[in-house]
């Protein structure tokens, strides 16, 4: 809110380059860009098989699949809340599809519009629930979190007999809807997931969302100070609701990729992947209590974390303490970030 | 309500919530035997899905009702063992992937008159506890029986690719392939529960190690994952695989995948409970005080169309 105020001065004033830069360097997501800065020169330096474009087109893969729903849950933290349902959310929504597509229907875009309108109810349940509760949304969806996945292996064994769902490659409309979801292309001689473009193309428009329109000063508004945002007419349910029914898009989005590039799903998929969405968010600048922070940030998170988990791989370091590199990665990345973030604001 | 009690409360309300949604088969009469299988399965493993329902076509051929619990965790684990004994079965059948740790509760279960029987994981450990009896595959023999195969064909250096770090069983495949294959053999850990990350991980390593001609795959699903990563790094590597599903076998047939190993969990199951049946019924003790094996099978494009028409159903 503060952003589009400040420019909205200056081009009454005709900013010189000095006050543009210091405009720029005090963004959220300005540390992050240090970081991502950071783990790619110590990978490029350490890891040969790093420098590839087809190695480059692989961390943009594994960056995109956890930061789709980053970018959802960027926005949802910035207006004050938590989401931690999300990682299973997607495996439901896959599995909705699926079982819908095979059991009912028979095509699998009427199961693909099923799973989309499942994703959004969740997510309108989660602020719902939230709203008429006046529960930590940490509860609320922690509650969600476990009865997702509850159901998810409860309702696939119902259906299908199995732990995982049958093969739906042979259904009318997989071919049409593998190109919309999973679709590849050569790029620089490298084959590059079409979810890197969308990854992007969602950043520009949380981006677009949160800067440009009302809607994003009232995001802001409800996630710094919540009350006093409603006493001014902010809707704050409205937003609520609505920002969670943001992360069910990006679920049910991420959702459909995997279904249709990995063909089947295992109900017991996605445990744990909300905590490394959180995780992107706050690397990218957003402060857990809210109100503060960017979805480009949210992207160069998901950025920093495709680079280490891909890049301890390329440098070849010892499989046995992948998990425990992962770890270090992210803190020296994290507290890099953080002293670039002070020096920017001291400045 | 003591704490017992309320244990016994919430198995009884578990159970009838069971038969409410008629997983647990038909209401169980007096004289019905009841035993439990109790695993130490991550949710949703299709692999655990077969060996349930060996353990439930063997149950429904005897008469007996099955209850069927599972937790990765070893103290939860033993916690649902505690349960079914409070519950006054007539044998458990358990998964000693943390043998440790059932040691107690094994030992529980003998002081009540329960027979035990282990199944799936423990094959060092079994003797150490008070189970009667072992059902399972060898990880050792099996993972030895793949190095012997690969020495039969060009491979040169095979990546096993661990889909759960810290998993005894699952470690001592690659092990196995280790002691019998002449060639080299690496590891690379991947996070099972997220598809993107085994696929990403699998094709950075195939990028960051041109040596390697075979991968070997440690569960089914994650063989259909390596397909695609293979694929993706223009390579020319070969794929093989530990257990079964219907799509590893339709991917054998079409030449996608050279072998897979199977350690038929639905034998495993049907097995375990039989013998326990037998053991409470007749006093019989099966394997001869040495573990009844239940694989390494290798099925390859010889023999894999006996075996598609099972998978389809869900039973291999």
């Amino acid at each position: 809110m503060s952003d589009t105020m400040t420019e909205q001065d200056n081009t009454a004033r005709a900013p010189g380059w000095g006050q543009r830069l210091a405009a720029l360097i005090k963004r959220p997501e300005i540390g992050s860009v240090g970081g991502a800065i950071l783990v790619f020169v110590l990978f490029f330096v350490l890891a040969e098989p790093f420098r590839s474009l087809a190695s480059f087109s692989t961390v943009l893969y594994q960056s995109a699949a956890l930061g789709i729903p980053a970018v959802a849950v960027a926005l949802l933290m910035i207006g004050g809340e938590f989401d931690l349902s999300a990682g299973v959310a997607v495996t439901t929504s896959s599995l909705a599809a699926s079982m819908f597509a095979m059991q009912v229907a028979g095509n699998v875009w009427v199961g693909v519009g099923f799973a989309l309108i499942l994703s959004l109810a969740i997510g309108a349940l989660n602020g719902y629930l939230l709203i008429k509760t006046g529960l930590h949304s940490f509860l609320v969806t922690l509650s969600t979190f476990l009865m997702l996945q509850g159901l998810n292996l409860a309702v696939t064994k119902l259906v299908t007999g199995n732990v995982a769902t049958g093969d739906i490659s042979t259904l009318s409309g997989f071919d049409s809807a593998r190109a919309v979801f999973s679709s590849y292309f050569m790029i620089f001689g490298m084959s590059v997931s079409i979810i890197v473009f969308y990854w992007l193309a969602f950043v520009v428009i949380a981006t677009w969302i949160l800067l440009r329109t009302r809607i994003g000063n009232w995001i802001f508004a409800v996630g710094g100070q919540g009350e006093s945002a409603r006493a001014v007419g902010v809707p704050l349910n409205k937003v609520k609701i609505g920002l969670f029914m943001g992360v069910g898009f990006a679920a049910w989005f991420m959702g459909m990729h995997l279904l249709f590039d990995y063909v089947t799903v295992q109900s017991g998929e996605g445990v744990g992947n909300e905590l490394l969405y959180i995780a992107q968010a706050v690397v990218g600048g957003c402060l857990l209590t809210g109100g503060y922070g960017s979805a480009i940030g949210a992207a160069i998170g998901g950025f920093i974390f495709g680079m280490t988990t891909q890049g301890i791989i390329y440098a070849g370091w010892d499989p046995q303490w992948f998990m425990f590199f992962v770890g270090v990665m992210l803190l020296l990345a994290t507290v890099f970030n953080a002293w670039i973030r002070r020096q920017a604001t001291r400045g | 309500m003591t704490y017992r009690s309320f244990n016994r409360w919430l198995a009884g309300a578990a159970l009838a919530l069971a038969a409410g949604l008629g997983l647990a088969g038909s209401a169980a009469a007096d004289d019905d035997m009841t035993f439990a299988l109790i695993s130490h399965a991550v949710p949703g493993d299709t692999f655990w899905d077969i060996e349930r329902k060996g353990a439930e076509t063997a149950a429904r051929q005897l008469g007996a009702d099955l209850i069927y619990a599972h937790h990765p965790a070893a103290g939860q684990q033993a916690t649902l063992v505690q349960n079914v004994i409070n519950q006054g079965v007539d044998g458990i059948a358990l998964t000693l992937s943390h043998p440790d740790a059932m040691r107690g509760v094994i030992a529980k279960a003998d002081a009540a008159g329960i027979p035990v029987i282990g199944l799936n994981s423990g094959l060092n450990e079994w003797q150490s506890t008070k189970v009667f009896a072992y059902i399972g595959q060898d990880p050792v023999v099996a993972g030895a029986a793949f190095g012997d195969r690969l020495n039969t064909t060009d491979a040169k250096h095979v990546l096993c690719v661990n889909h759960e770090q810290g998993n005894v069983s699952l470690a001592r495949r690659c092990e196995g392939i280790e002691d019998t294959f002449d060639g080299k053999v690496s590891t690379l850990y991947v996070n099972g529960q997220n598809m993107t990350s085994v696929r990403s991980r699998l094709l950075a390593k195939l990028q960051q190690d041109p040596s390697i001609d075979y991968v070997a795959t440690l569960g089914a699903p994650y063989a259909m994952t390596a397909v695609r990563a293979i694929r993706m790094s223009g390579r020319p590597v070969s794929l093989t695989t530990f257990d079964l599903n219907s799509r590893v076998i339709s991917a054998i047939e079409r030449g996608k995948i050279r072998w897979a190993v199977d350690q038929q969990p639905f034998l495993q199951g049907y097995l375990a409970i039989e013998s326990l049946w037998l053991k409470a019924t007749n006093g019989n003790v099966i394997g001869g005080g040495q573990a009844v094996l239940t694989g390494p099978s290798f099925v390859t494009a010889e023999n894999v169309d006996q075996i598609a028409a099972f998978a389809k159903r869900g039973t291999r």
